[in-house]
């Protein structure tokens, strides 16, 4: 990152997966799509939205690392990929101190029934 | 330094070499997908502060979704996933035929998604879960019908925005195809479908998110 | 920079370079099909005159008016429209695009020693982005004008307001686009492009700012994008993303666009602190102080600018403790801030300082950047932020950081490499007289709008109490004087270009890879691919040098 650019010789073919590790991950990514359907069936509170979220992440590793080719990239590009998701963040972050503080969620006593709102009869 | 360094050899005229040329081209895509990155966000944002407001009723408004549909948009998207890597592999290896076909198969699966995403959009207004230009929105779920109006604006949002990415990379991919039925895009002058390649891959992670926040949170167990 | 180079750089030639890239091609189609950065520099700089005279326009209207307490001179709706008008053009079409897209382009491929920048096309093509939302932005302005104010905020713009308020969304939208592309541009470019030996430590401070603007080009801008995409879509599709009735939160539209917006401040200061940086050593004959400071402090003002947005929302309905928050992380900009200003102090310290026009206007930039960015401290308190909030004291401030921090820094940049991008020189003694005019209307303008705030008059009225009036005939005075200060430059500028005496490569004797080749550039920029292996800014070294040269040639000449 620090060097003044090439003056070498030009092109060998970019350092890339075989055929073989592409379909394998592909069939992860199934696996984990098949995963993330079951999960859904189960009810697991709380645990279903971590779940998914989850496997969504694994999903995302899997595809940047490896179709995208993270895995043989300069570390350049692994260090922008990151910096979009921490300006994502930062993002999530300050606008959640704003939320998070003025009663724009439900607080923790209410959140308990939550599950059960509509449940009883209707719209409240 | 010529002009006509461009026309006659894979590497451009601002460029001193292949390599130069191609971490720049893979370089400027990343930057790219940072944009798009907090492009999405800000409607993600809005989906969490709305669903963390009402949770009850984004689950209860997510139950009406076609779950079956949903996932098999997904497969559909994951399976242009790997033609898509083995077409940047096949131009990396300067495999032709195997260029054209995966290349083919992207735009066949692609154009899939964008069907079913298009009969999906009809289901929806035909149950009137379409809160669009002013047409009747009619809810009879338990959720409140405007927390699920909230969700469906965000459903046609965030859906709809990724289907405008997946028609541009449609696009860039018809690009490509002609190309590469002139012979064109294989070894050295391989990294167009590299990096088109990123592009279509970014919008499918960004499925990989919608479609559990959108389908699976549904009460339906 | 070796000092067979360095030999007769000053002396003023006959004629200008025989190959050069303004005679490259006459015709239209030379300019408007062009992948040349410099060419497209100079489209960008005719488009972006273009719109500062129509927002100065409008500025001029709106000061006029504000000449009496009733404001005779406009309807209450027409005001509206021109003080939005005045806001939206300066701020998407001619401060963010100012000194990235024109001098930015011209000089990062000279200052990094490339042939050109890395993506030339992506480069043409956010000019064409730029005009497209410019005209449609213009269109809606004659069409009947939009009336929101130039933040756009929800519900009005998404609900209420009847005004043309979707076709200058979506036309600042396509801007953002073209902001995107330059900003991605530059980074590719100054990560890749680099000659050999310029490491990063060797760069132009300047390119360390472009640097940090674009981060903040390329991180912010989707998030105003996706903020007014969300407007237009309630206003086209009936959607209803901040639509209280569905449990929207207008306040989130703040959030999203003040993502951008707050940041996008300092994509219009940063690079006006770059040129600067480059000026100060030129014109005092000495190493910049704290290298390193300065290159750093510019990252972290743009990391910085992206935590501190929500100090444009203490009296919106955003939570007390957001504002804590933000009001605490407001006064971390305050520090790289200063460490620039000090550095550039600590510069002209002992240096043999020379007032060119550029030196003028950088030494403007300094001091007035430095009222409006003590002025942000005001500001960024949250208790006296309430006091202030939405009157002319805030107006004040961000004026003295836009106008007289990044208009001047803008037309010292264009006054220092004139002579490289035109080929010409400019009328020395009509530029210093124009500069300190500039800076006496700047001040007259804005200096009684402070005062004004203070005393509590609302930004964006109409009409204000009589005692206001003295200081409101102050300003528009004051705004007047600047609008001629503005004329000059113009035309003596354009003057130039046929009657100012040809300009040699490096008048300034000034260090940097861009005056080392011909004035104006070939296409290619460099007649042989440069090789650097001097620090940044030794101008003693430099000037040692150049001295030897003019010895060894006076020598020859007596022999």
């Amino acid at each position: 990152m620090n060097e003044p650019r090439h003056h070498g010789q030009a092109s060998h073919a970019p350092a890339h997966f075989s055929v073989g590790a592409l379909v394998a991950n592909f069939v992860a990514l199934m696996v984990l799509l098949a995963a993330t359907v079951a999960v859904a069936e189960i009810d697991l509170g709380r645990g279903n939205f971590i779940a998914a979220t989850a496997i969504a992440a694994t999903k995302t590793t899997l595809i940047m690392v490896v179709f995208m080719n993270l895995r043989y990239s300069k570390p350049l590009a692994r260090l922008v990929a990151c910096a979009g998701f921490f300006w994502l963040a930062i993002m999530f972050a300050l606008s959640f101190s704003d939320y998070g503080s003025r009663g724009w969620l439900p607080n923790a006593d209410a959140a308990a029934p939550v599950e059960n709102r509509y449940s009883a009869d209707g719209n409240s | 330094m010529s002009e006509a360094h461009s026309i006659h050899g894979p590497v451009a005229h601002q460029f001193d070499d292949l390599q130069q040329q191609r971490e720049a081209d893979e370089l400027g895509m990343w930057t790219f997908l940072c944009t798009e990155i907090l492009f999405f966000g800000g409607v993600f944002l809005a989906y969490t502060l709305y669903r963390l407001r009402d949770e009850a009723g984004f689950a209860d408004a997510s139950g009406t979704m076609n779950l079956w549909l949903g996932a098999v948009n997904t497969a559909v998207l994951l399976c242009s996933s790997l033609t898509v890597a083995l077409a940047v592999h096949a131009g990396e290896t300067s495999r032709r035929t195997m260029l054209v076909v995966c290349l083919v198969l992207t735009m066949i699966l692609g154009a899939g998604f964008l069907g079913i995403k298009g009969y999906e959009y009809y289901e929806k207004y035909e149950e009137h879960h379409m809160p669009l230009f002013g047409l009747p929105f009619i809810y009879e779920g338990q959720a409140s019908p405007a927390t699920a109006e909230m969700f469906f604006d965000l459903y046609f949002v965030m859906t709809g925005i990724h289907a405008i990415h997946m028609i541009i990379g449609m696009g860039v991919f018809t690009l490509l195809l002609v190309k590469a039925l002139r012979g064109g895009l294989l070894g050295d002058y391989s990294t167009p479908v590299h990096i088109a390649g990123l592009y279509w891959h970014f919008v499918d992670i960004v499925w990989v998110f919608l479609f559990p926040f959108l389908y699976l949170i549904g009460a339906r167990h | 920079m070796t000092s067979v180079a360095v030999e007769r750089q000053a002396q003023p030639p006959d004629a200008p370079p025989k190959r050069n890239y303004l005679n490259a091609g006459y015709t239209v189609r030379s300019w408007l099909f062009t992948t040349d950065h410099k060419r497209i520099g100079l489209l960008y700089l005719l488009s972006i005159t273009f719109f500062f005279v129509i927002g100065g326009v409008a500025a001029t209207v709106v000061r006029l008016d504000l000449m009496t307490p009733e404001g005779d001179l406009v309807q209450t709706e027409t005001y509206n429209k021109l003080f939005t008008a005045h806001g939206v053009i300066m701020v998407f079409f001619f401060l963010v695009p100012s000194i990235p897209a024109t001098l930015g382009n011209f000089l990062v491929p000279l200052m990094v020693g490339a042939r050109d920048l890395a993506f030339p096309k992506i480069n043409l093509m956010s000019w064409y982005v730029y005009t497209c939302g410019g005209l449609l932005t213009l269109y809606a302005l004659a069409a009947g004008g939009v009336d929101t104010g130039w933040t756009f905020y929800a519900p009005y713009s998404s609900t209420y307001s009847n005004t043309h308020v979707m076709a200058t969304a979506v036309g600042v939208f396509i801007v953002g686009f073209s902001s995107i592309m330059t900003g991605l541009n530059f980074i590719v470019t100054i990560h890749k492009m680099r000659a050999p030996g310029l490491t990063w430590f060797r760069l132009p401070l300047f390119i360390w700012s472009i640097y940090a603007t674009s981060l903040i080009q390329i991180l912010g801008t989707p998030v105003v994008a996706i903020a007014l995409f969300l407007v237009a879509c309630e206003r086209l599709l009936g959607l209803g993303i901040f639509d209280p009735r569905l449990g929207g939160d207008p306040i989130l539209f703040q959030h999203l666009f003040w993502f951008y917006s707050h940041p996008a401040v300092y994509i219009m200061i940063l690079p006006g602190m770059g040129v600067v940086t480059e000026i100060i050593p030129c014109f005092c004959r000495k190493k910049i102080f704290g290298y390193t400071f300065i290159g750093f402090s510019s990252f972290a003002i743009a990391v910085f600018g992206f935590l501190v947005w929500g100090h444009h929302m203490f009296v919106s309905g955003q939570s007390v403790y957001a504002g804590m928050v933000f009001s605490m992380l407001s006064y971390l900009v305050a520090i790289p801030s200063a460490v620039k200003v000090f550095n550039w102090t600590a510069s002209l310290y002992k240096g043999s300082i020379t007032f060119e026009t550029p030196m003028l206007y950088a030494l403007g930039f300094v001091g007035l950047f430095t009222m409006g960015g003590l002025t942000g401290l005001f500001v960024a308190a949250l208790g006296v932020n309430v006091h202030v909030h939405d009157t002319y004291f805030v107006i004040a401030h961000f004026h003295y950081i836009m106008v007289g921090g990044m208009v001047m820094a803008y037309l010292g940049g264009i006054h220092f490499w004139w002579p490289k991008i035109s080929g010409r020189m400019y009328p020395e003694a009509w530029a210093r007289f124009s500069a300190i005019l500039i800076f006496v209307g700047f001040n007259l303008t804005f200096f009684p709008q402070y005062v004004l705030g203070y005393l509590g008059m609302p930004r964006r009225y109409h009409v204000y109490p009589e005692e206001f009036q003295v200081l409101n005939v102050m300003s528009s005075a004051g705004a007047s004087i600047l609008a001629v200060g503005y004329l000059f430059p113009l035309t003596y500028l354009l003057w130039s270009l046929r009657y100012g005496p040809y300009a040699p490569p490096n008048p300034w004797r000034a260090t940097g890879l861009e005056w080392t080749t011909a004035s104006p550039p070939p296409t290619e920029n460099f007649a042989s691919a440069p090789v650097v292996t001097d620090e940044p800014y030794d101008y003693p070294k430099f000037d040692a040098e150049w001295r030897d040269a003019s010895f060894s040639e006076e020598l020859a000449a007596t022999d």
